[in-house]
């Protein structure tokens, strides 16, 4: 009575690469070969309660979720028991915000987050915004970068956490979070940041970076969906969040519910192998990203990088392509898997608030492509995916009114569009 | 969102792809949408001055893939038919024709007023086309 489920169909082009090609790295990440076999025995003969504290069913599971605990503390430079469980990086970063609304409501209720972050980020603030906090948005520059100048002058005698992320999930623009974290600390606000995309991709260290609560997600990290953590500062300050989830206590009160083990499990071994090999990594990925951006822009005209290029993960590359949509685009890259910030890829049928945000225009963030490289992707695979987009490109561009306009030398900016109302 | 045969059929071979000269007397064009809006199309008609049948199509759409083909279809339907027939391609039949799921009925409704317009266009050169005519006489 089981379900059919079907494998993705793979092909092999001519080159020998498989098709479909996976880069969409930011959207998650493929379990590491490495990551599931650490993970299989917590199912079987280790399938015991780490809160059983009385047997050797209990104790091989706690092992198994302290050894994690201790793997993700030494990948960012905080100590084990600064690490809270829990089920991603949305409910981290719920834990964080509304954890330190209710806890710190005494001391003040305003909070400053960035208009890129993450929904689950954004959407937290809008709601503690109904229960009487206030929230300061601030704006992002071209680059996608925050202005410090901008938080320095946000923060009041009110305020009581800054919440920016690490790196960005579109443009993968690496917030100044070393610089972030120096002012929230002269000031004694608390500061959370969301490094899911960051964590095992660009160093972290809680303690030079004065992170005092860090959102993390396994499946960003190529471990398992489901499980996250949130890593809580234990001196310096002494930081305290009111949980979310009530019942049996675990851990340390805030986060209640039993462990998930082979997925903590997973996210530790992921972190264990990102501490080994995220240099060298981070280096390979920069190199391909660049092959890529190479590849495409020396072919193709009017194409721009959305977001610095300085101030980027080395895997992330988000590209504007002139007078082409985003979503025609997808259909014709259809063997390689990538996401656009376009209206007609997004449920809300809005374009990307984040490119929005840096001001490039609504057009521009329809005709956006966002690549995630990581590492299983190969050279075969980037030149592969460069040829196709700029083939599909130069097809579209053959079909659109706008490329012609453009040549003609019409300012399509100055033109009076009779939009359809929808 | 998967696409229905129809519409990937459109997308890969899409159907009078191209540009007419838009100050000919006999030429129609239709502008529609925004870049804002992720939706341009410009349709074109070539319109025989004594039988008002439709002899040419040609288009270009900057959209996704349901615009590009809804606006292909569109030629397609409107080649040989009289402006005052082709003026009565409702949206809905292109919505039925390349099943369009509801998020994209905006494109056949883009597609309509493309029609629209381009008819619109060819009627308002003919209007001052002829009292000139006439009085060159």
């Amino acid at each position: 009575m089981s379900t059919v489920v079907e494998n993705i169909p793979q092909v092999v082009s001519a080159k020998g690469v498989k098709l479909p090609i996976y880069m969409d790295n930011h959207a998650t990440t493929p379990l590491d070969p490495r990551v599931l076999e650490a993970m299989l025995p917590y199912f079987t003969e280790k399938f015991g309660n780490p809160a059983s504290r009385n047997h050797p069913f209990g104790w091989a599971a706690e092992e198994g979720v302290e050894n994690a605990r201790a793997q993700i503390a030494k990948l960012v430079g905080a100590t084990a028991k600064e690490i809270i469980f829990t089920s991603g990086a949305t409910e981290s970063n719920n834990l964080a915000i509304k954890g330190v609304a209710e806890m710190y409501r005494e001391k003040g209720n305003h909070i400053i987050t960035a208009v890129t972050e993450h929904k689950a980020v954004l959407d937290t603030c809008k709601r503690l915004e109904k229960y009487g906090y206030r929230v300061t948005y601030l704006p992002v520059g071209k680059d996608g970068l925050i202005d410090l100048e901008d938080l320095k002058r946000a923060i009041d005698d009110k305020t009581i956490l800054v919440t920016i992320m690490a790196a960005n999930n579109e443009i993968g623009v690496l917030q100044p979070i070393e610089a972030i974290g120096k002012i929230c600390r002269e000031r004694g606000v608390l500061f959370h940041t969301d490094a899911v995309q960051a964590v095992g991709k660009v160093p972290i260290d809680v303690n030079k970076q004065n992170i005092d609560l860090m959102s993390i997600t396994a499946h960003k990290l190529y471990g398992p969906k489901g499980v996250g953590a949130l890593y809580v500062r234990r001196k310096n300050p002494r930081v305290q969040v009111s949980a979310l989830i009530d019942g049996g206590g675990h851990e340390r009160g805030m986060r209640s519910g039993t462990l998930n083990v082979p997925s903590i499990v997973g996210l530790g071994k992921a972190c264990a192998i990102a501490s080994e090999e995220m240099a060298a990594e981070s280096k390979r990925l920069a190199g391909l990203r660049d092959r890529l951006k190479e590849s495409i822009m020396s072919r193709l005209d009017e194409t721009y990088i959305n977001g610095s290029v300085e101030h980027r993960l080395p895997g992330n590359l988000n590209i504007s392509f002139a007078y082409v949509e985003g979503e025609s685009l997808l259909m014709g890259i259809n063997d390689i898997a990538v996401s656009s910030g376009s209206a007609c890829t997004s449920a809300t049928l809005e374009p990307s608030y984040v490119l929005k945000a840096l001001g490039a225009g609504d057009d521009l963030a329809h005709s956006s492509i966002r690549f995630g490289i990581g590492r299983f992707n190969t050279e075969a695979e980037v030149d592969y995916v460069a040829d196709k987009v700029v083939s599909t490109v130069l097809k579209l561009r053959e079909l659109s009114p706008l490329y012609e306009m453009a040549k003609e030398g019409i300012d399509l900016s100055k033109v009076k569009w009779a939009a359809e109302a929808h | 969102m998967s696409y229905s045969d129809k519409v990937l059929d459109h997308y890969s071979n899409p159907r009078n792809v191209g540009s007419m000269d838009k100050n000919s007397n006999e030429v129609g064009t239709g502008l529609v949408g925004a870049p804002e809006c992720g939706d341009v199309m410009k349709l074109q008609i070539k319109v025989n001055p004594q039988t008002h049948i439709i002899e040419d199509a040609k288009f270009k759409t900057f959209g996704c893939g349901s615009a590009i083909a809804s606006s292909s279809l569109a030629t397609e339907w409107v080649k040989g038919k009289t402006v005052d027939e082709a003026l009565q391609i409702k949206n809905t039949e292109i919505v039925k024709e390349l099943a369009l799921p509801p998020v994209k009925i905006h494109c056949s409704v883009l597609a309509e007023d493309a029609i629209r317009a381009a008819i619109g266009d060819w009627k308002k050169k003919q209007a001052v086309a002829e009292p000139v005519a006439v009085a060159t006489k």
